[in-house]
């Protein structure tokens, strides 16, 4: 079941997603869309954190892996109170705290810096053993993308998390299944395979000793409850690999490779926006979002 | 030359830092798979509970160490060398400078003396790389007791650090007048003839060249720096300023190294005849320490054969 409310905070962070690219004239759209309800629901709902205190040395730790969807946890902060909406304009300028990919220096809220792909899950690793040595009960949760998971290093982290554990490290693949560019095949000269960046995800993290939990990623109470799942593990790490299209919520970039990152016209932005209003009038009423 | 006790700075290392964790219960040491080798065994026998074995899986390794880090810990990472600058070089990059995170990066088996292991395992660009990395301090001593004196310095440091250790036992320089002190310079020997700046253990190999120059009345000025950055500018333009030319010397490409650091900063400063010793566009091999020193010239005769040419022609 939906939780109505959640649903639209993801659709208030896919708004405020496409009015930031397009405000900044550049950004990745695709990848952030696949994430957005289940940034929402970890924001809003999972993630024990407090706003006025981003520091608090008890909060759960959250790291996006896949770094270059920056914006998208950039409107869950925004929306979470963070700092300001307005601040959201300032993406990718010159002095903004709101770096092309997170910059942990420059913004209160980010737990780690990221971008260079594949990297996340180690500091995850380290926050969730650091964790256990502090005798600390917060949980540390990772975003990853399918596509990142071609680094060999998140295997490495994989090994090391299983090997000491880490019940208190849940790893969240967004499963959208497709990557940048993708991989030349023998139909032909220029003919790309963009779909499935990896095969059988779900085996493999089992055979690395995971929990794994299957989601639909744009079902936040599916999403939660796997969340749920995750939380109540003992003795090993859990992955929890949500089912997602990339470009959700925007009929023109749906499942899309070419919206991965691309500006965005006054045109796009406005068919964009009115879609989603419009999915949010048809859903089932809920509370107004914030 | 002095006849000088012989200390190996792993094996001081492995001692300072079970001394370390004793005091500072947020300290941990990261080993990986090399514990032996790096004598981080140490830790893992007597304060087991700061040991964290991370497999033969660098680039993890370092990103672990930055998780820890954020969360108050201390933590330092142990490895060889030619791993930490250059397998894991994106994640000390990204997860550990970048961010400026509290980490400690132990490089062990640095140079050529590694131990009859080959080009594999010598980095001789290390500090090349980690000097251009923004916020990382770069620490090479040149003996054992001045290895555990820097390790308290670097772990009273809160930033990310990259400290340059040998493998093999070797002559103790340091006396207990010269404390180590980060971002300063050691002058080892005062004199006129020429200035001689060096790090890590080629700092002893060139004191010994100057005691050897001395005794042909040849007095060089020999400044030690075991901190590469941030560097002691003021002592390296006061050597300069004494002696007609410089020769840096390093066991280390003479490429960005020490000599590099040098040179940027009279270039700036006190524009000087600076010459570097070191290994020119090579790469290491394998075999015994002294046949190693002496085909890719680095011993104290090599040191002394280099400065009167230099002064020959200077």
């Amino acid at each position: 079941m939906m939780r109505p409310e959640l649903s639209r905070l993801g659709n208030d962070i896919r708004r405020l997603v496409l009015r930031a690219v397009h405000h900044a004239g550049a950004g990745h759209i695709g990848g952030v869309l696949s994430a957005a309800d289940m940034l929402a629901a970890l924001y809003f709902s999972e993630l024990h954190v407090d706003p006025k205190k981003p520091d608090w040395e008890d909060r759960d730790r959250f790291i996006l892996s896949k770094g270059h969807c920056a914006i998208g946890l950039y409107a869950a902060l925004a929306l979470r109170g963070y700092f300001t909406v307005a601040e959201l304009d300032t993406f990718d300028a010159v002095d903004s705290r709101l770096q092309g990919h997170p910059d942990m220096r420059k913004l209160p809220g980010l737990d780690m810096s990221t971008g260079s792909l594949g990297q996340g899950l180690s500091p995850g690793v380290g926050m969730a053993l650091g964790a256990r040595i502090l005798h600390k009960d917060f949980h540390t949760w990772v975003m990853l993308g399918d596509g990142e998971i071609q680094e060999g290093q998140i295997w490495e982290a994989a090994f090391v998390a299983a090997r000491y554990g880490l019940d208190n490290l849940t790893a969240i693949l967004d499963w959208n299944h497709l990557q940048q560019y993708g991989w030349a095949t023998q139909a032909g000269y220029g003919v790309i395979a963009r779909r499935d960046p990896v095969d059988a995800p779900v085996e493999k993290w089992s055979a690395f000793g995971w929990r794994t939990v299957e989601c639909d990623g744009h079902d936040t109470a599916d999403f939660l409850a796997a969340c749920a799942t995750a939380r109540l593990t003992h003795g090993r790490p859990t992955i929890i690999v949500a089912r997602t299209v990339k470009g959700k919520g925007v009929s023109f970039m749906h499942d899309d490779f070419a919206w991965h990152s691309k500006p965005l016209s006054e045109n796009d932005l406005a068919r964009a926006l009115a879609e989603l209003d419009a999915a949010d009038r048809a859903a089932v009423p809920g509370p107004a979002s914030p | 030359m002095t006849q000088r006790p012989l200390l190996a700075q792993r094996d001081v290392f492995g001692d300072t830092m079970v001394e370390l964790c004793r005091q500072d219960p947020r300290i941990i040491l990261l080993d990986g798979d090399l514990a032996n080798s790096t004598k981080s065994d140490k830790v893992a026998v007597a304060v087991a509970d700061r040991f964290f074995m991370m497999g033969i899986a660098e680039q993890n390794l370092a990103g672990v160490a930055a998780g820890m880090a954020t969360v108050g810990l201390k933590p330092w990472v142990s490895s060889f060398a030619a791993f930490l600058a250059t397998r894991d070089l994106d994640q000390v990059r990204v997860v550990i400078a970048q961010p400026g995170l509290n980490v400690k990066l132990a490089a062990h088996y640095s140079g050529l003396l590694t131990g009859y292991t080959g080009k594999t395992h010598q980095v001789v660009n290390d500090i090349a790389i980690m000097r251009s990395l923004p916020n990382m301090v770069v620490v090479a001593p040149c003996d054992g007791v001045e290895t555990r004196a820097a390790m308290i310095a670097l772990d009273a440091h809160i930033g990310p650090a990259y400290l340059r250790l040998t493998r093999d036992p070797a002559p103790v320089i340091t006396g207990s007048a010269s404390p180590f002190v980060l971002g300063r310079g050691v002058v080892l020997r005062e004199g006129t003839a020429i200035a001689l700046i060096a790090t890590g253990t080629q700092a002893v190999r060139t004191l010994e060249a100057s005691e050897v120059l001395a005794a042909d009345g040849i007095d060089a000025y020999v400044l030690h720096v075991p901190t590469i950055k941030p560097l002691d500018e003021d002592a390296v333009v006061a050597a300069a300023q004494r002696c007609r030319c410089v020769l840096v010397c390093e066991e280390h490409s003479v490429y960005g190294g020490l000599g590099g650091a040098v040179a940027e900063v009279l270039g700036r400063r006190h524009p000087s005849h600076v010459e570097i010793l070191g290994l020119r566009d090579v790469d290491g091999e394998s075999g015994p320490n002294d046949a190693l020193l002496e085909k890719y010239g680095l011993t104290a005769g090599h040191v002394a054969r280099r400065v009167r040419a230099l002064l020959a022609i200077a």
